[in-house]
């Protein structure tokens, strides 16, 4: 593997899915017309029987998938975010989680960050459509080497998956030794004031506003939460013991993702203050995805605000 | 053909049973298609009920799903699982949930209830089999709902798009959906001008709700062949899929003329019993008449 220091997370789908497929995994790929945004395609390339299109038809996307699970198959599905879950959410609930096939659904172009196409291009409550399908599991990579294990362990493991990934370039913040587990936080720096917890693109601000507080004396914990669901309960747990005060941090609205599931195991195992930095309850727009992160407050700026906010908070 | 039509007998009964002792459920759609089933499982399709995940078994999906009652009582004379278990329909710890759940009981090959997503499924069982070079077919059953979904005619354009011959739709096709009547040909009172869009009737149903037709033409504009009989004619129900089963490089459907409720005198034709079981005294009526 090359030393990169950027890359898309949708980078990571063709050429992973080639080379597993390359080791003898049976993978088939159902596209609807964005295999090339969503780099499927690539995979159709080397494995032409096994890319099947169906056109821009999210809803049959899925259930032909499901069809092909059925028949034993590991099948991986992609479009952008807004359209699978958002097309497609009741082929997901009835066609793959409720009797657990073994479909993976890899959606890219999720966020803010798809940036200058707009609203309707951009999925922010994707998550949350996704978190409440039981039986799925949901992945968020932070990064491309992130990403090509998640699919990885998505395609080895069965059952139904949900991976985001983004259409920008983002800044490595795993190194090639990294080893994602699903169901395990990612410890990016230690600390006991506070701890930054984040996924996507939050992950790299988290690490910066890490940077900012410890200017002023705050020692920040920071951990990528990648693994949604199976979450670590045990280092939410552990953060809010250690550290008493817990900020999440997330390109998706405030509620129904990462801090919404924070939160509730906090809530009910071991009560710290949290607070949430997202969307607030409102669409985006267009813009350049560094102007709209500005714009809208998914900075290190805001995630520094909101840990001296909870760091106020402390043992009240 | 004596023996399928007494298959088909004993299911309508148990679509009556069963439904009256759960209390709820769809007698309707369930009565229309039990000829249609009768057929498939009892001459069609090659299954085994003893080794229900057998790779190269046929796939039956229903895709009309709220017809549970009907592909349940037939796979119980089949043999996939007792004929006392019928009775737990609808019950907390039965294997048979209101709609079917995949693998609940062995046979159940998909979890559907909600329309449009069957053919879907059944094309990506067609596409595995072309993939694996298995020489298995897959049969789905659509009802007049599932033609309304959309999804569904996602599904028709690709299965011919990908030329899938290892597969055949049947469509029970009885002009009854939930709210009442599809269109005009089955709605009995002549009184009103048949005007454009759906209206309620002073009975309480709805009245044109979303016309299917020219079906035949929609299909076959879609790349299917499209063959047609009367869906309670289990003879001519045999022959249209042994002659679908012959059609090369494309899908073959069979729109089957069915009655809503068929069997039972005060159901057929009847929307009130898409969605309501008999109540004991008509269900005893209704057992007399399938006596």
């Amino acid at each position: 593997m090359t030393t990169r220091t950027a890359a898309a997370t949708r980078e990571a789908l063709g050429p992973t899915l080639t080379r597993l497929a390359r080791e003898g995994l049976d993978i088939v790929v159902v596209d609807a017309d964005l295999g090339s945004s969503t780099t499927a395609r690539q995979f159709g390339r080397e494995f032409p029987g096994r890319f099947i299109t169906v056109g821009v038809a999210e809803q049959n996307m899925v259930n032909v998938a499901a069809g092909l699970a059925a028949a034993g198959k590991t099948v991986f599905i992609s479009t952008f975010a807004v359209f699978a879950p958002g097309r497609c959410f009741d082929q997901l609930r009835l066609g793959v989680a409720q009797p657990g096939l073994n479909v993976k659904l890899v959606a890219s172009h999720a966020g803010i960050i798809t940036g200058e196409d707009g609203a309707s291009a951009q999925a922010i409550d994707d998550l949350a459509l996704m978190l409440s399908l039981p039986g799925f599991r949901v992945v968020v990579p932070a990064d491309v080497v992130e990403a090509e294990q998640a699919i990885e362990v998505a395609a080895r493991t069965h059952g139904p998956f949900y991976i985001r990934t983004v259409r920008p370039k983002l800044p490595l913040v795993c190194d090639e030794a990294y080893r994602f587990a699903l169901g395990k936080a990612h410890l990016l720096r230690s600390g006991k004031d506070v701890t930054l917890m984040a996924i996507g693109v939050m992950v790299k601000a988290a690490l910066e506003a890490a940077e900012l507080l410890a200017g002023e004396g705050i020692d920040c914990r920071v951990l990528n939460m990648a693994s949604l669901k199976p979450l670590d309960e045990e280092a939410v747990l552990a953060a809010a013991r250690e550290t008493g005060a817990i900020v999440t941090a997330e390109d998706h609205l405030v509620h129904g993702g990462l801090g919404s599931l924070v939160a509730q195991t906090v809530v009910r195992r071991q009560p710290a203050p949290v607070a949430f930095v997202g969307m607030q309850d409102r669409y985006a727009s267009s813009g350049r995805w560094d102007v709209l992160l500005e714009h809208y407050g998914l900075t290190p700026e805001k995630i520094a605000e909101a840990a001296r906010e909870v760091l106020g908070q402390k043992g009240r | 053909m004596r023996e399928l039509e007494a298959i088909a007998k004993r299911v309508r009964r148990h679509i009556i049973t069963m439904t009256t002792a759960a209390g709820s459920g769809h007698p309707g759609g369930s009565l229309s298609c039990a000829d249609i089933l009768a057929a498939l499982y009892g001459r069609i399709l090659r299954h085994d009920p003893g080794n229900p995940t057998w790779p190269d078994r046929d796939r039956f999906v229903l895709s009309k799903g709220h017809a549970a009652p009907a592909l349940y009582a037939v796979l119980a004379e089949s043999g996939y699982l007792p004929v006392e278990e019928l009775t737990s329909l609808r019950q907390l710890g039965s294997r048979l949930q209101g709609h079917p759940a995949a693998g609940s009981p062995p046979g159940i090959e998909m979890s559907s209830g909600s329309l449009g997503m069957g053919l879907s499924f059944g094309l990506g069982q067609a596409l595995a089999a072309r993939l694996d070079g298995r020489s298995y077919r897959v049969y789905c059953l659509l009802g007049d709902g599932d033609c309304n979904e959309g999804a569904t005619w996602e599904a028709a354009m690709a299965c011919g798009h990908h030329q899938v011959d290892n597969l055949t739709a049947i469509v029970d096709y009885n002009h009854i959906q939930n709210d009442g009547f599809s269109d005009y040909s089955r709605y009995p009172d002549t009184s009103h001008p048949q005007q454009a869009g759906g209206w309620v009737s002073e009975a309480g149903h709805t009245v044109n709700i979303m016309s299917l037709q020219p079906l035949a033409e929609k299909w076959r504009a879609f790349g299917w062949e499209v063959l047609e009989a009367d869906g309670h004619d289990i003879a001519a129900l045999v022959e249209a899929l042994e002659k679908a089963r012959t059609v090369k490089g494309k899908p073959a459907v069979i729109i089957a003329r069915t009655v809503k409720g068929k069997g039972v005198s005060f159901m057929e034709n009847n929307p009130a019993f898409h969605g309501k079981a008999a109540s004991p005294q008509e269900a005893e009526k209704a057992l007399a008449e399938l006596a």
